[in-house]
């Protein structure tokens, strides 16, 4: 299928960009990689009058080490996130979700700040965004702006940013020794969008969980933090107990990651119940949190 | 319109463009580089795989606009002078295709996928081609054919079965 | 700058590695021959019918209904007519007088019930996809923004979606005369003597969903006409049928009407049909007198390219306590859609001989009715009512083993034909010419290690692993070769089943056949030219093979059914014999000896006990020449062939699947698969491999992942690959392939067919796979595709039935059963 027509900027500087989308309002739309606002565009699922696109403007891409955080710039591509030594050294729950995210040549064009502003419950990102409290830098006309990940996701397809205000980028924290990190993605073929996802960010200390960071993707309209299951993770040992599966001896983990779908209202689709959404947050918050810790 | 200058296959072209004209609607029909087809509307498929500057892409999924100053390779421009690419000789000999329509962007993503992994398992050659779909071949002769075609590219010797 | 391909070196290289890796072998047929037609495709200087540009071409773009069903009571295109770019737009109405009525030429029984089918819907729709209205333009990009300026408005009426509910009384109906299209009933020995005090009865039903064929290659049609004659380019399997049809359809003239089908990128049954894009886009070249173009959108072609499957299936086997299957009776609802397309009713026919399988029984009933919904209509895919048939009964037969505690491949063994029984007439009146169903089986067994996963499974449930190993077998066999004339008169079908060749000696001795089959990813001229080369001692390079335009191919009947080879390949052998007895009268005549004691080998005609002879190229030169010919003799070596098989052909195999369940999020994943198939003699192992591997991917698909999904109005949930879940190569497993090899005895090349083969046989292999693995929770069956969350319903989450992951029901008899 065939897009609308719409006219298009290209802005050469941050200014213009934060210019152009402060004069044209909600008419506007960003385009980024376009990986997800091209389909969009081509099933008219979407009339923008016109796209900014930010493909030229720079300082908008690449990794740096910032000593307490990592901060990827909004137009870095999924592909360079992967490959940045730094993100792997440091924020590995970031490539973990990453590399899952679509396939290789969508990496190759999509980017992290797009992915995350097209604040798409069922997109991978967020939930890890949510997960290591992350902090969203955006400018406009009138300024920078920091926006934590917990208030970044409003709604549906609805992030926290205003008309005219574009995302440089993303604060990662650094987390530190002792912590680990894993994203658990169900989905029904490679490509598939997650059905449920869960991001897990650990810290173990004396074979019990000090500290548990979950983000949940496409568990609601918007991406979720799963605040309860965080607490009821807190002092338990992840380490293996009974069998892990039906019927076996109690596992003190496995009755922890029950809270996992505590507070969400996932959707319910061509793709799963609302149940088995549930169901699945439980069981793939038990996994990631077992491999976070192993 | 916007200008937008892109070179395809080793052609510079100089073209005014609608900004909503797709890269794929670019390059078949209005350069005749028909070697790419276009098989979703989703980005799915992958059937419209190119290189754009010298990465893997989905032409359905990137705007001609947006391609501007770039350098395209479709699969209309992977063989030179008279010689097959080895990828392309990989998939007649392992017979990893059937009615083809696939196989030109399978093979860009083939050839992408060996870049970051010159000697990839078969696990990772299955994963590499996640975004590209096939109908006929049920892709086991599509595996051979990128394992053929990565030692062929790494200069080894390849004894036909 | 990148130097241009040069296409003659590149098919020389081609050729050369060709050489390279096949040294040895006189004989061409058998051997694994890369394929001709490959050097195009892998350097994209391919001819989709998207392709074609021609001078002053416009591009039409159809709008589309939104509503299952609604009476249209308005359409106003005026607004379009006057967007930039337009050269025209329609509305039904405007249509009505010319566009007549899509044919079905299968009227399968004599109450069957075949609607009006306007291309465009006039005053109705039926189904969400029905076009509307068309705009024509002079480019896509107008043509599509024009669409949004139509205004239609609507009368909803209430949407036809269950089979079941639409045959009750007083509901809502998709046509006047009602919703049943037709009931058609067969059988064979006494069925009520074969349950009566039956032992054992397996009861059963089972739904084959609605499945989107998802060709490669979306449809695409070119019209084109010079005011008198006219051309359609299409992207289709049937160039031959679809230029009858459309002719008897638009009242063209047939003479005056080309179809041609250029490269045609996969088909899998959807492109044979003759579509409403096709009939108006000739109507609209007729009117405007401008070559028009309209390629689908993805999206477009999930909503109105014909469905597959869709059948609500009961199933009863009547059993002796040994195993040995008394009868089966069958009783099906197959949902034909909105309309009846060209073969939309003989669908589920195609399997009414199937559902005994391999099996020997003495009494069979089957029952079949024919449902109007208000959704897409099906038609032919892969395997077209054989793979539904082979579901149930291998499903069916599984049930039975478990029941009565045996392993599933003991009471196959105890059911099957044998290989001594052959050629064995069934109890549905089919003679199966041959077979040997214990060696493929044996074979099988071998190759996945049936012993040792059995093992495994034990262990794993005695561990109660939370991930399950569930092994499947899938026993099949299936009719193909479509089809002797004479037996698809009797089934009311509207033509016949012969396909034709013409064979040509040019005068510098290089071979063309013109074939009636119309291959869309076969290898045809691969494996044509193998027949040829042998047949005539020349060359396999010498041999070209041309198909797929009636101008230059008249006659066919097409490509489906795995028809092509049984059929086609048979009819050029037969040209190629009448060839070579024409050159031996020539050569007769030049070496001035009788015709008889000319010998034929290895290309050149020799009198029998001398050196003296003359090959087939110097005589094709000669014949050309015409300076010295035998009285009478034209001077041209070829000829024309037709076959019509006197029997369909019975391709079978053993089919094992062995699949891990998670049983916590009810994920299935294939572990391994094997296939040892027979599909008679083999002309080109390689293409016979290729088919069985993508064949047995699209039994998984549907065995796992792939659903039309319809929400309760009536609407498609599943229109783009995002939704409709097509498997990539990272959700599929290696297959392990191996072959038997009875030679079929009703075609002189001895082939089987094996275009539909993996289909038919993969999906019961794969559901037996999971249904075994969840045996300990006390499951019995996982409706299709076996999602995760089905799985998971299937075993109590979320309140489901039939045990539970919890609720463990322990080690079943069937485990450790006899073998």
């Amino acid at each position: 299928m065939i897009p609308a027509a719409f006219d298009y900027i290209r802005p050469a500087s941050l200014d213009e960009a934060c210019r152009v989308l402060g004069d044209a309002g909600d008419e506007a739309k960003i385009l980024a990689g376009g990986q997800s606002l091209l389909p969009l565009l081509r099933l008219r699922l979407a009339y923008p009058a016109a796209l900014v696109d930010l493909g030229r403007v720079p300082g908008l891409r690449g990794v740096e080490d910032r000593g307490d955080h990592v901060f990827i710039g909004a137009l870095t591509t999924h592909d360079e996130v992967l490959r940045s030594a730094v993100v792997r050294e440091h924020v590995p729950l970031v490539a973990l979700a990453t590399a899952t995210v679509a396939d290789p040549a969508v990496r190759h064009r999509g980017t992290f700040g797009g992915s995350l502003a097209h604040a798409d419950p069922a997109g991978d990102l967020p939930a890890v965004a949510l997960a290591l409290d992350c902090v969203f830098v955006a400018r406009s006309g009138e300024g920078e702006r920091e926006i934590p990940a917990a208030e970044f996701f409003v709604d549906y397809l609805e992030p926290a940013l205003h008309p005219g205000e574009v995302l440089l980028g993303v604060r990662v924290p650094k987390l530190g020794a002792g912590w680990g990190f894993h994203y658990e993605k169900f989905h029904r073929t490679a490509q598939a969008w997650a059905v449920v996802g869960v991001a897990a960010a650990v810290r173990v200390e004396g074979g019990s969980l000090e500290e548990a960071r979950i983000g949940l993707t496409n568990m609601g309209p918007a991406p979720v933090r799963a605040r309860a299951v965080e607490t009821a993770l807190r002092g338990v040992a992840p380490a293996p107990g009974g069998n892990g599966g039906a019927g076996g001896s109690r596992d003190p983990l496995r009755d922890a990651c029950g809270e996992a779908a505590e507070g969400t209202a996932p959707p319910a689709d061509l793709h799963a119940g609302q149940d088995y959404r549930r169901h699945l947050a439980r069981v793939l918050t038990y996994r990631a949190v077992r491999a976070a810790s192993a | 319109m916007p200008r937008i200058t892109v070179t395809v296959d080793g052609v510079r072209y100089e073209e005014e463009v609608e900004p909503r004209l797709l890269l794929v609607h670019l390059l078949r029909d209005r350069l005749g580089k028909t070697g790419t087809p276009v098989g979703c509307d989703t980005g799915n498929c992958g059937a419209c795989t190119v290189m754009l500057d010298g990465r893997s892409a989905k032409s359905c999924s990137v705007l001609a606009v947006q391609a501007d100053e770039c350098d395209v390779v479709t699969i209309e421009g992977l063989g030179r002078a008279a010689e097959l690419h080895p990828m392309q000789k990989a998939f007649h000999t392992e017979h990893a295709l059937q009615c083809g329509y696939c196989t030109p962007g399978m093979i860009m993503a083939a050839i992408d996928l060996l870049r970051d992994d010159p000697d990839p398992s078969d696990e990772a050659i299955r994963a590499g081609l996640e975004g590209n779909l096939c109908r006929c071949t049920g892709y086991c002769n599509i595996v051979r054919a990128v394992r053929r075609g990565a030692r062929e590219m790494s200069g080894e010797e390849v004894r036909t079965s | 700058m990148t130097e241009q391909l040069d296409a003659g070196l590149v098919a020389r290289q081609i050729a050369e590695s060709d050489q390279l890796s096949d040294p040895s072998g006189v004989r061409e047929v058998g051997r694994a021959r890369r394929r001709k037609e490959d050097a195009r495709l892998v350097t994209g200087r391919t001819m989709w019918t998207d392709n074609i540009q021609l001078p002053g071409m416009l591009y039409v773009a159809f709008l589309r209904s939104p509503m299952a069903h609604a009476r249209i009571t308005r359409v106003d295109v005026s607004a379009a007519r006057v967007q930039p770019g337009v050269v025209a737009a329609y509305a039904g109405q405007d249509l009505a007088d010319e566009q007549g009525s899509l044919p079905c030429a299968w009227p399968v029984s004599e109450d069957v019930v075949i609607p009006d089918h306007p291309p465009m819907a006039v005053d109705t729709v039926r189904y969400v996809g029905e076009a509307v209205a068309c705009v024509v333009a002079t480019d896509r990009y107008k043509a599509a923004d024009a669409l949004e300026a139509i205004e239609v408005d609507y009368e909803p009426l209430e949407a036809v979606l269950d089979m079941t509910e639409a045959l009750a009384e007083g509901g809502p109906r998709v046509h006047e005369a009602g919703n049943q299209a037709f009931t058609w009933k067969f059988a064979g020995g006494d069925i009520e003597a074969a349950f009566r005090d039956a032992p054992v009865v397996i009861d059963r039903t089972y739904v084959q969903q609605r499945l989107i064929p998802t060709a490669m290659e979306p449809r695409a049609v070119v019209a084109t006409t010079d005011g008198d004659a006219f051309t359609l380019y299409s992207a289709t399997q049937i160039p031959h049928v679809l230029r009858v049809m459309l002719a008897l359809t638009t009242g063209i003239p047939e003479h005056r009407l080309r179809v041609v089908a250029p490269d045609v990128g996969g088909g899998f049954g959807s492109k044979l049909q003759v579509t409403a894009e096709e009939v108006l886009c000739l109507l609209l070249t007729r009117r405007l007198g401008k070559p028009v173009k309209w390629t689908e959108s993805r999206s477009e072609g999930n909503l109105t390219v014909h469905h597959g499957r869709d059948q609500l299936q009961r199933i009863s086997v009547a059993a002796e306590r040994d195993g040995r299957i008394r009868g089966v009776r069958v009783d099906l609802l197959a949902d034909m859609g909105a309309y009846l397309m060209l073969v939309t009713p003989g669908v589920p026919l195609l399997g009414a001989f199937m559902y005994n399988g391999i099996y020997k029984m003495d009494a069979y009933d089957f029952t079949c009715t024919g449902v109007f919904t208000t959704k897409m209509p099906t038609d032919a895919y892969r395997g077209a009512g054989r793979p539904e048939a082979t579901f149930a009964i291998e499903r069916a037969v599984d049930e039975l083993a478990h029941e009565l505690g045996l392993d599933p491949i003991e009471v196959r063994r105890r059911n099957w034909i044998t290989h001594q029984e052959f050629p064995y007439t069934t109890i549905a009146g089919l003679t199966y010419d041959s077979g040997n169903y214990e060696a493929a089986t044996d074979r099988a067994l071998a190759l996945f290690g049936y012993d040792k996963l059995r093992a495994e499974q034990a262990d794993r449930r005695d561990r109660r692993d939370p991930v399950q190993l569930g092994i499947g077998v899938s026993t099949y066999t299936e009719m193909c070769g479509l089809a002797p004339s004479r037996v698809l008169g009797s089934l009311s079908y509207g033509a016949g089943g012969w396909e034709h060749a013409a064979v040509r000696l040019l005068p510098t001795g290089k071979v063309e056949v013109v074939t009636g089959t119309s291959p869309h990813g076969q290898g045809h001229e691969t494996a044509w030219s193998q027949i040829v080369a042998d047949a005539l001692g020349v060359p396999f390079d010498d041999v070209s093979v041309l198909h797929g335009d009636t101008a230059v191919a008249p006659r066919g009947m097409d490509t489906y059914g795995s028809r092509s080879l049984v059929v086609g390949g048979v009819a050029v052998l037969r040209a190629c014999e009448k060839v070579k007895d024409k050159a031996r009268d020539l050569a007769a005549h030049l070496l001035e000896a009788a015709p008889g004691d000319v010998e034929f080998t290895a290309g050149e005609f020799r009198v029998r006990g001398t050196s003296e002879g003359r090959t087939i190229q110097e005589l094709a030169l000669a014949a050309f020449a015409a300076h010295d010919l035998p009285d009478g003799f034209e001077p041209r070596l070829d000829a024309d062939a037709t076959f019509d098989p006197e029997n369909f052909s019975f391709p079978h195999g053993t089919h094992l699947c062995a699949v891990e369940v998670d049983t916590e999020t009810g994920t299935a994943k294939i572990r391994s698969y094997v296939a040892v198939d027979d599909v008679g003699s083999v002309v080109n192992p390689l293409i016979v491999e290729g088919q069985v591997h993508g064949g047995i991917a699209q039994g998984i698909a549907q065995a796992l992942f792939e659903e039309a999904v319809y929400d309760s109005e009536g609407n498609l949930l599943t229109t783009t690959m995002a939704d409709y879940l097509i498997p990539s190569a990272a959700d599929l497993p290696e297959f392990v392939t191996d072959r038997t090899e009875t030679p079929a005895t009703s075609n002189p090349l001895g082939v089987k067919g094996v275009g539909e083969a993996g289909t038919i046989a993969s999906t019961p292999a794969v559901v037996n796979a999971v249904v075994d693995a969840l045996r300990p929770y006390g499951v019995h069956d996982v409706p299709m595709p076996c999602t995760p969350e089905r799985i998971w319903r299937v075993l109590g989450g979320g309140g489901g039935t039939g045990g539970s992951a919890t609720g463990w029901a322990g080690p079943t008899e069937s485990e450790g059963g006899a073998r």
